[in-house]
């Protein structure tokens, strides 16, 4: 029990770090994603094509590399070269990549909204901006709550990765103890942690279903 | 009210409007009708622009919409003017196109605050007068997932009726209906006519065309075949194809 307190303090320090880029990347990313499926969307043809271009990069590459490009590699770019602390290093990585993430999900959202929406709003007068946000948006989160819920809870797991940038995060304190004490009663700590936070993520996001289920398609 | 020039329309290489000519006067409720493909839903969205036209002219109350010049090429007013001029028609749809997330007043209210910045204390009453006249005002607060067909397509014409069009177009509005159901809603139709509302109405209910209009439009193959007011269309069809379609009809 001793042991337990003394290794509570690390790993709850761990857990706010962990915390931290979660949130700063969710709060960043869900816009910038829904702005990128919007152009995705759009009848501007180059525009579409570059966002599409940028799924494919920030998709097709490891997040771990992207964090590693933009920590060590972005200081020797020119022009854009930029040498970022830890954490807005760590954040940027994050929110380039999860945004990739949540446009496509915005998008298939968007596309499963049916025609005769669209024309039901341009007959009643209707712009496209008021279309979207009034009619096609507040349908699409309905239908994408559990793809963003599930995307939202690999997210809380995928802040580990920022051990690459010696960042203490909750696993590496928990790692950094196992190896220290050789106990392997950290990483149970740790999990319990892990599964408390998706644990209040999927309550949030049953409530939110819930909320929406007042009305069918 | 409505001035159809010469509208010629294709899908890739199916020319599915070919010279399609409507006059059409104040207070008139034209029933057009033919057999599916014959091309009359596609020239209904023609006239409010939900599909673009090749070639023809389209004048609503004296303003163009959109017109051919003598080098062919057909040009539409800019996108202001034409969502100004199509705001004086309403539309209903085959498969009444409701806004499932919003109940039925809200259904109502939003393009009159959205679109015409009204005040929602001032749109509410008149929604519920419009929800009065179709018969469901106590179905204000639902959804309309919670709504029968019949019920549906007498919202979205309460939908339609509360942006004060001049004209209304209804795209085949019993089509998707049980049979049971139609009624309900050809009497709201009805209604609109007797309080003399310019209408347009692609309908496969010739007892409807018969009754309610002052015209009767036959179209077959993308061209209107012939017409006239409906006791005359239905008692002497001049033309053979309108003939063979009525027969067929029983």
């Amino acid at each position: 029990m001793d042991y337990f307190l003394t290794i509570l303090g690390p790993l709850l320090d761990g857990t706010v770090v962990t915390l931290q880029v979660f949130i700063c990347t969710l709060v960043l990313a869900v816009p910038l994603g829904l702005g990128l499926a919007l152009v995705r969307v759009s009848h501007f043809r180059t525009a579409s094509r570059l966002v599409s271009g940028y799924v494919w990069l920030m998709r097709g590459t490891p997040l771990m590399l992207q964090m590693l490009f933009i920590y060590f590699a972005l200081p020797f770019v020119p022009v854009i070269g930029v040498r970022l602390p830890d954490f807005p290093a760590a954040i940027l990585a994050f929110v380039l990549n999860y945004a990739a993430y949540f446009a496509e999900i915005f998008r298939s959202g968007i596309q499963s909204i049916g025609r005769g929406q669209y024309e039901a709003s341009q007959v009643l007068g209707l712009s496209y901006g008021q279309t979207m946000r009034r009619i096609v948006l507040p349908q699409v989160i309905k239908r994408i709550l559990p793809p963003i819920s599930n995307e939202t809870i690999t997210l809380v797991k995928d802040t580990s990765l920022i051990y690459v940038l010696a960042m203490n995060d909750l696993l590496r304190a928990a790692r950094g103890m196992v190896q220290r004490d050789f106990t392997t009663m950290p990483f149970v700590v740790a999990a319990a942690f892990y599964l408390l936070m998706t644990l209040v993520l999927t309550w949030g996001f049953m409530r939110l279903e819930k909320k929406y289920s007042v009305y069918d398609d | 009210m409505i001035s159809a020039r010469d509208i010629h329309k294709h899908f890739g290489g199916v020319e599915v409007l070919r010279g399609v000519s409507l006059e059409m006067g104040k207070g008139e409720v034209i029933a057009v009708i033919g057999p599916s493909g014959s091309g009359k839903s596609t020239f209904l969205r023609c006239l409010n622009h939900l599909e673009t036209i090749d070639r023809g002219e389209i004048v609503i109350e004296g303003e163009t919409l959109v017109s051919t010049a003598a080098d062919g090429i057909c040009r539409y007013v800019e996108e202001t003017e034409r969502r100004r001029i199509c705001r004086k028609m309403g539309m209903v749809f085959q498969q009444f196109n409701l806004f499932p997330h919003l109940t039925v007043l809200q259904n109502i209210i939003e393009a009159p605050i959205t679109v015409k910045g009204l005040a929602r204390e001032t749109v509410v009453p008149v929604a519920e007068e419009l929800l009065r006249k179709v018969g469901l005002l106590n179905k204000a607060d639902s959804h309309p997932s919670r709504l029968s067909g019949g019920q549906k397509q007498r919202v979205a014409i309460a939908r339609a009726l509360a942006m004060e069009p001049d004209i209304m177009l209804f795209d085949e509005p019993t089509s998707a209906l049980d049979p049971e159901l139609t009624g309900e809603v050809l009497r709201a139709i009805r209604q609109l006519a007797e309080e003399h509302m310019t209408m347009l109405v692609v309908t496969h209910e010739m007892s409807f065309a018969r009754d309610v209009s002052s015209r009767v439009v036959f179209m077959d193959g993308g061209e209107v075949v012939e017409s006239g007011a409906p006791h005359e269309f239905f008692a002497n069809p001049i033309q053979a194809r309108t003939r063979a379609f009525l027969n067929h009809l029983g």
